[in-house]
């Protein structure tokens, strides 16, 4: 019944389902970048005093004279055959652009976010084997804490405690210190990279960089994971199935993990895909904090520049990963419990 | 006490809330000897399950042991360390519980778990724990047990996860099985497959057994001595017959009357003196109602978190009574009356107490013809007819899964047949879809009380505002003088004290919140009220009084029911006619007294056999021949004085 088979069918339904959401998204990325002010042609005209026949040139040039409708169609046939424009501020495909900065981007958040699973979830168990005690008090400081200071506050904070202050941590100025040479690109994600040229120096210098800002991310989302793991966990321990197994005599290892974490770190998978997912895209103050190469803020200056290309092409990129991490996370959901049926 | 398995004595237990401290127990004293099937009966909040759950040192966090003794096979187990505790639970003394379901782990499966359960206690490899496991499932007659050893509990219906639960309980031989409750929730005949089950291996294995339940023919089958329960003490203890046949302690004597028996009538099952019966009117109700005591609230109790989180949990039942009681307004008054009254007459039926109904011709009030109801593949319910006619009342009875809540369902609109046709009064109804019956002028017709009274209530709404809402929205009654005194009218026919209207539905107790459920069931005068088990969840007392209250309002306000229950006694009591369902189909019907005597199907006659029975002949009044072994008087201040049957004392 939970067969390979059914689990990929599963998956190319959901893949098949999630294709008009998606176009959804260009549509609506795209007719909100017209509709917000700003003329891209008047922002990449050689200069303030060019003249009107070289903007319309420009406009001319890049499409903008047509109607909206027309363009939108250009775009979709564009994006159809994978080709999601130009940047002009880079002068780059945007896929380029996209391809060389996303890496950055998920080294950071699958750092950040295990960094939060690996602390969130003891930290919530801790709390739930013993409500109300001190251990719990604590984590809800802690909770309360983390969620309370803004990402960029907690980035600074750490920034200036550990590079200005104690000097243990390396310049915040993006993935590699610029004496550190960069490994050959495989992955494109440094610390693996560095691992498969066997530079373990180098492995450390990127670990180091990836420290600070993937505490900043964490330190955000620790909060909510602890916190639900705390709940789920609460609400197991005190199920008829945990009792039962108490009342034959079941070892405390055996009831605490086999029967109770399990059971609890259901509904946290859920919260941990949408966390991932928002992670990787709200970290765009984190990166500026700390020069991260990322797609946030390659996005952010292509908004601020009126450059529609990029803004688009990394809305969508967002959309799909947040199809993908739902798929994965429903697919790991069917197999973790066995209630939901697969087919 | 020398020589018994499990004795406890003096124990007191208490709940520490964030008020205070409740005492659960207040000394309770009993032992059970190797072998001997003890039962331990009492209504909720009794203290049975506590005293149970203390022995087995799993009473939750905030319960804790104030003083007395467990001793155990000679052992003191009071306070036993959690490392020695775990070697008596399981291998020594094991525990079954209510919800058979639930007290599986949903995401394991029971062949794993049994496993884990003999693991527990034996040294050996999972391999053989699992052959082990294949054993056990064999013991406890599941069928096909090597494919259900891969089983998930949710693949597995209610009496097969008992059997599991017993499988697991008893797969290191514990010498003590204690059964709280096991069999609540299934249906009678897989209660007595499960309850012959644990009697059939507690013999062959001379295993003690502590059998907690509220049913009292279940106690007098199964046990060997009885424990009678009250306010966490024990009031009474004697061998079965004997304490059913001539119960000593007045609670005792009220509780055996409560219990419905194949020969009992509703007028009989309450003996308590200041509750309604049947021969009483509203005014006495009234008074009644203002004489019995209303416990005040302590202060603050009135926003208690409990009730936001009940509205989270339990959102789907009280949406579904709000569906049941609530119309649209944009049709509201204007929609013409199917059946148009004379002026005068419809403004008593809508405004004016509804007490004398003219008859609608000699036609049936409710006819279903054909009625079929599929869900994806499997069919529900199978092409079934029937009709009620005013002023009946019909029990539709049969196992889970007969399809008798979906009839009843259908029949009060809240889901669509698949197929079939609904007359009421001669009106179709069935074309009307159930998503907009609420605008229909027959909605305030057709009303249902529903099974859970506590789920089946807005927690938000206080009992006034429960009681008001389908007065609001089927009636058009704004005014807050007419809407109020509609809403006393209610309150005080179904006897609910009005000092109690305040309050919200988890401050009041089951019966109180039963009563509630009813009024708000007859508030807009409907012809047919549909019971979907209405007394299910209550203790035998309640249930006693809430089937005197139905039978009451039947008569004083002229009303049809359409009562469903599993309670086979009940159902015979309460309907004029019965119809018993298997499958979706209907296997035989006919006037209840005919077919409780001669039933014509076997099917129904496995339904009859199945009822546990215990004959207190004439218990009250039976002249006490030999004094059952009663405790002392002190330990039963708070029990009413009724007058000893027998006079001695």
């Amino acid at each position: 019944m939970r067969s390979a088979r059914a689990i990929i069918i599963r998956v190319g339904e959901r893949l098949l389902s999630s294709l008009p959401a998606l176009l959804g998204v260009l549509v609506v990325t795209f007719v909100l970048m017209r509709v917000l002010p700003g003329d891209p042609a008047v922002f990449f005209a050689s200069g303030p005093n060019a003249g009107q026949a070289e903007i319309d040139n420009l406009r001319q040039r890049m499409g903008l004279d047509q109607p909206l409708f027309v363009q939108l169609m250009h775009y979709l046939r564009d994006v159809g055959t994978g080709n999601l424009g130009n940047s002009l501020t880079t002068g780059q495909p945007v896929l380029t652009d996209l391809r060389q900065r996303l890496p950055a981007s998920l080294e950071l958040t699958f750092t950040a976010f295990t960094l939060a699973v690996i602390i969130a979830i003891p930290l919530g168990i801790a709390a739930a084997m013993r409500p109300n005690s001190l251990i719990d008090h604590g984590v809800r400081f802690v909770c309360t804490l983390g969620v309370c200071v803004p990402t960029f506050v907690s980035g600074l904070i750490l920034i200036f405690v550990f590079y200005y202050i104690l000097g243990v941590a390396p310049d915040p100025t993006g993935r590699l210190d610029i004496f550190v040479s960069a490994p050959p690109s495989v992955t494109s994600f440094m610390l693996v990279d560095f691992l498969i040229a066997g530079d373990l120096e180098g492995w450390m210098a990127a670990a180091k960089q990836l420290i600070l800002p993937s505490a900043t991310m964490a330190l955000f989302v620790i909060a909510p994971l602890a916190r639900i793991t705390r709940a789920s966990m609460l609400g197991v321990l005190s199920s008829d199935f945990v009792r039962t197994a108490r009342a034959v005599g079941l070892s405390s290892v055996k009831i605490n993990i086999v029967y109770a974490l399990r059971n609890a770190m259901l509904p946290v998978l859920t919260i941990a895909g949408i966390m991932f997912s928002t992670m990787l895209g709200a970290n765009v103050l984190v990166e500026k904090v700390f020069s991260w190469p990322g797609v946030g803020s390659y996005a952010l200056d292509a908004l601020l520049s009126s450059d529609y290309a990029p803004v688009q092409g990394f809305v969508l990129l967002m959309a799909c990963i947040f199809v993908i991490i739902n798929l994965v996370i429903d697919v790991l959901y069917g197999i973790a419990d066995p209630r939901i049926s697969v087919a | 006490m020398t020589g018994a398995l499990l004795s406890i004595e003096d124990l007191h237990v208490s709940f520490a809330t964030r008020r205070n401290t409740v005492d659960a127990l207040r000394g309770v004293t009993l032992a059970v000897n190797p072998g001997e099937t003890l039962g331990v009966v009492g209504e909720s909040g009794s203290g049975k399950s506590v005293t149970a759950l203390a022995a087995m040192h799993l009473l939750d966090r905030a319960g804790r042991v104030s003083s007395g003794r467990i001793v155990f096979q000679g052992e003191d187990i009071t306070h036993l360390s959690a490392s020695a505790l775990r070697a008596v639970r399981g291998s020594r003394m094991s525990m079954i519980f209510q919800n058979p379901r639930a007290a599986l782990n949903p995401i394991r499966t029971v062949g794993l778990q049994i496993a884990d359960a003999i693991r527990a206690h034996r040294r050996v490899s999972q391999a053989a724990a699992t052959e082990r496991a294949l054993d056990l499932l064999r013991l406890v007659l599941i069928r096909d047990p090597e494919t259900r050893l891969n089983a998930y509990p949710h693949e597995l219906s209610g009496g097969m996860c008992q059997r599991v639960i017993i499988a697991m309980a008893i797969a290191c031989e514990p010498d003590l099985l204690i059964a709280d409750e096991p069999t609540t929730g299934l249906d009678v005949s897989t209660q007595k497959a499960i309850m012959d089950l644990i009697a059939g291996i507690a013999a062959e294995r001379a295993m003690g057994v502590i059998f907690i339940t509220h049913d009292l023919g279940l106690a007098a089958k199964y046990c060997g001595r009885v424990v009678v329960m009250k306010d966490g003490r024990v009031v009474e203890q004697a061998a079965p017959n004997k304490l059913f046949n001539a119960p000593r302690d007045p609670y005792t004597q009220r509780l055996v009357a409560a219990s419905p028996t194949k020969v009992s009538r509703i007028e009989d099952l309450v003996v308590e003196e200041g509750v309604a019966t049947l021969s009483r009117g509203p005014v006495f109700e009234q008074a009644a109602a203002r004489r019995s005591a209303v416990v005040p609230l302590p202060v603050g109790e009135r926003v208690r978190v409990r009730g936001l989180r009940r509205l989270w949990s339990d959102g789907r039942t009280s949406i579904r009574a709000a569906q049941a009681g609530e119309r649209y307004n944009t049709i509201g008054a204007s929609a013409p009356h199917p059946n148009p009254l004379p002026n005068g007459e419809r403004e008593r039926a809508e405004f004016g107490a509804i007490s004398a109904r003219p008859t609608y011709g000699s036609s049936p009030l409710l006819r279903v013809t054909g009625l079929t109801k599929r869900f994806g593949a499997s069919t529900a319910v199978d092409g079934v007819s029937f009709a009620i006619n005013a002023g009946e009342s019909v029990g539709l009875v049969g196992e889970s899964g007969s399809g008798k809540s979906t009839i009843s369902r259908i029949v009060c609109r809240l889901l669509d047949q698949t197929e079939g046709e609904i007359r009421f009064d001669g009106t179709a109804i069935d074309a009307e879809p159930a998503r907009t019956f609420n605008r229909s002028a027959l909605r305030k017709d057709i009303q249902i009380v529903f099974q859970d009274a506590h789920d089946s209530l807005n927690p938000r709404f206080s009992a006034f505002d429960c009681i008001a809402h389908p007065l609001r929205k089927l009636m058009g009654i704004r005014g807050r003088a007419v809407l109020t005194e509609r809403v006393f009218d209610c309150a005080r026919r179904v006897g609910l004290p009005l000092e109690l209207l305040d309050r919200f539905p988890h401050q009041l107790s089951g019966g109180q919140k039963a009563r509630v459920g009813i009024a708000r069931g007859i508030a807009t005068g409907p012809r047919l009220l549909v019971l979907d088990e209405p007394t299910a969840a209550l203790d035998v007392s309640v249930q006693a009084v809430i089937l005197q209250l139905l039978v009451r309002l039947r008569q004083e306000e002229n009303l049809s029911y359409l009562f469903v229950s599993h309670d086979l006694n009940v159902v015979r009591m309460l309907c004029d006619r019965t119809i018993v369902l298997r499958n979706g189909r209907i296997v035989e019907q006919g006037r209840s007294s005919d077919l409780f005597a001669n039933p014509a199907d076997p099917y129904t006659r496995d339904l009859l056999a199945a009822i546990p029975e215990f004959n207190p002949t004439a218990a009250v009044e039976a002249k006490v021949a030999e004094p059952a072994i009663a405790l002392g008087a002190k330990r039963q201040p708070r029990a009413r004085q009724v007058p000893s049957p027998g006079g001695e004392g």
